[in-house]
């Protein structure tokens, strides 16, 4: 027993391979960082947006990915956050109000991880998708209940370059955590789970558990976010905070990358988010037909997001590269 | 009285709704995302054909069911076959479908926006009062209802005592046994799915008798069948339609005792309580 103690806790050496990915990612952070000293108008918006997907999609990666399970609460959670910031600024300090809806984010991920994710996946994907709706409805019947005007007003000084830096190093943090699972036995508990449940149960994995502390943690990133934008409204409304468009973006931008590598999302956000940018501008009715067609893209064309794709063509140019007839 | 009423006269449309689902989730095994979408295209179907031809919505259903059949059938073939001869596990399959029908219901939703724009959507027929005990209610609804429960019980009928029907439902309980007895298991897959496509567009072309429609609407109406055929019971036709009625009484007492705006928090709380106390739903039975 104290000799497995000891072992969870012992930290692996990182191998060579790693430290490189190490250097680049904060090399990268580094050039990201500088974006707002350059430009302060729609690039830094822009930016603002493709960091805010980047750490919703993400941190959606850190659950869904190793588990197949599909959420479609991400909307949910962003809103909670939102509304935390927004109703709580004239009582309580930001920082605090943020660290406060982590904890909501949480607490929301636990109830939902404990009616559905003991079941099959399929409850969990349709309890998901109605959640962000349900909690508007609440939201909408309680203020217009209690006297109050449907929306909230946010008013403090915090600018745009503020909000992205503080989405970079919430990146970061999302980066490091995924990481850490990645190496962790809870990251290899999670993997035998995502390739068969049953395995997973009988090698002695508490598979609830295990699933529900990685969906609280990713709501828990998910309303941080949330609660970081706030700021970036100064009028928010049940409708805008709660919209459920924003969960199938983060699933598509996700799956259009590559679920199955930590830094697969982003590279499906940065395209993802400058052409949806340029729709929701030039064709503002077509934007359905976009997202469904992305949808069947993924399923059919590109089953494993551009990182797979880039991983097959790197594996068939090694197999090319290594036994080419000289 | 008036919620018992006006909730029955709902769940009746219900009903039929949670039924198209079930056949294609208990048959074919496709968990169909798309299905509220494909009830709205029935519901703009009748719409289009009443104010162009001024055709009774219930006629309509005469070209509706055999397009949105034909639809469902191509449908299937094209996207959901390959998807099925691919997956590995049903695991599989269930992601793979889930996101290909949010792809399709997507673009049938931009499809819909392109042609009628993003308006609501209603039309008049049959706005006259009718009586039962003494209160007046719409006739189009009880003419709704009327023709809802007929499609039901017609539909329930066919399925336990035809022998097409005892083949989907032979499916339905085992598909890898019903093929070793010569049932062309494909074949059911698609007839079960098209079918069901056929059953919700009816559903929708009643539905748009009474209520009010616009293109994005669908997924309301998928998250209200999901919970039906859940908390029937995956593969108890019975049990959704039990389910289908019991959601439109809540539904109805919900509306009309506390607010409009919380009719999806109903079927919400529906939904919690049968995932927290019997998750395999009221008449389904437990598998392990």
């Amino acid at each position: 027993m104290s000799s497995n103690r000891r072992r969870r806790f012992r930290i692996k050496r990182m191998t060579r391979r790693e430290m490189i990915g190490l250097l680049i990612a904060i090399f990268a952070f580094g050039i990201a960082a500088l974006l707002p000293m350059v430009n302060t108008g729609y690039a830094l918006s822009l930016g603002v947006t493709i960091a805010m997907y980047t750490v919703l999609a993400t941190s959606w990666t850190l659950f869904s990915g190793p588990t197949h399970y599909i959420s479609l609460a991400t909307a949910a959670f962003f809103g909670i956050g939102m509304y935390i910031v927004g109703g709580g600024l004239e009582l309580l300090p930001f920082p605090t109000l943020v660290v406060l809806a982590g904890v909501a984010g949480a607490l929301l991920a636990g109830f939902i991880g404990l009616a559905t994710l003991r079941l099959s996946g399929v409850y969990f994907v349709i309890f998901t998708l109605g959640l962000a709706e349900l909690i508007r409805q609440l939201m909408t019947w309680g203020q217009t209940t209690l006297g109050t005007s449907s929306g909230l007003y946010v008013l403090n000084n915090v600018d745009e370059s503020i909000i992205y830096w503080e989405l970079l190093i919430l990146a970061g943090f999302v980066y490091l955590i995924g990481w850490w699972i990645n190496r962790s036995r809870l990251g290899f508990a999670l993997r035998i789970i995502g390739n068969d449940e049953e395995v997973a149960k009988h090698s002695g994995i508490n598979t609830p558990l295990v699933k529900i502390f990685l969906f609280m943690i990713s709501g828990s990133i998910a309303s941080v976010t949330g609660a970081l934008l706030a700021p970036r409204w100064t009028y928010i409304e049940p409708i805008l905070a709660f919209s459920p468009m924003l969960s199938f973006l983060v699933v598509i931008m996700a799956l259009i990358g590559g679920a199955h590598r930590l830094w697969g999302p982003i590279l499906g956000v940065i395209p993802f988010a400058l052409v949806w940018d340029l729709i929701t501008a030039e064709f503002p009715n077509q934007t359905a037909l976009m997202l469904g067609i992305a949808f069947l893209l993924v399923v059919y064309a590109i089953p494993h997001g551009f990182v797979g794709l880039g991983e097959k063509y790197w594996a068939k140019f090694k197999h090319w590269r290594d036994f080419r007839v000289s | 009285m008036d919620i018992l009423i006006i909730g029955g006269l709902l769940g009746g449309a219900y009903a039929l709704m949670a039924m198209g689902l079930q056949l294609q989730y208990g048959v074919a095994r496709i968990m169909n995302l798309a299905n509220g979408e494909m009830l709205v295209a029935g519901s703009f179907a009748a719409f289009w054909i009443f104010t162009g031809w001024q055709l009774s919505p219930i006629l309509s259903i005469v070209f509706v069911a055999p397009l949105a059949f034909a639809a469902n059938w191509l449908i299937y073939k094209i996207f959901m076959r390959p998807l099925v001869k691919r997956a590995k596990s049903e695991g599989q399959l269930e992601v793979d479908s889930i996101l290909s029908t949010f792809g399709q219901a997507f673009i049938l939703v931009g499809v819909m926006l392109a042609l009628f724009g993003g308006e609501y959507f209603s039309y008049s027929y049959l706005e006259v009062p009718f009586e039962i005990f003494g209160r007046a209610y719409e006739l189009n609804r009880i003419v709704a209802f009327l023709f809802a429960v007929g499609l039901c019980g017609g539909l329930y009928v066919w399925l336990n005592k035809t022998r097409a029907g005892l083949t989907l439902r032979a499916v339905s309980v085992n598909a890898e046994a019903a093929g070793l007895v010569g049932v062309d298991v494909p074949n059911a897959s698609a007839m079960a799915f098209a079918l069901g496509g056929a059953v919700t567009a009816s559903g929708g072309a009643l539905l748009s008798m009474f209520l009010t429609f616009d293109a994005s609407v669908g997924v309301i109406f998928t998250m209200k069948a999901l919970v039906i055929v859940i908390m029937g019971g995956v593969r108890d036709v019975r049990g959704a339609i039990l389910c289908a009625f019991v959601l439109g009484f809540a539904e109805t007492a919900v509306a009309s005792l506390y607010d409009p705006g919380l009719t999806l928090a109903a079927a919400y709380l529906l939904f919690i309580l049968v995932l927290l106390f019997r998750p395999e739903g009221l008449f389904g039975r437990r598998s392990t």
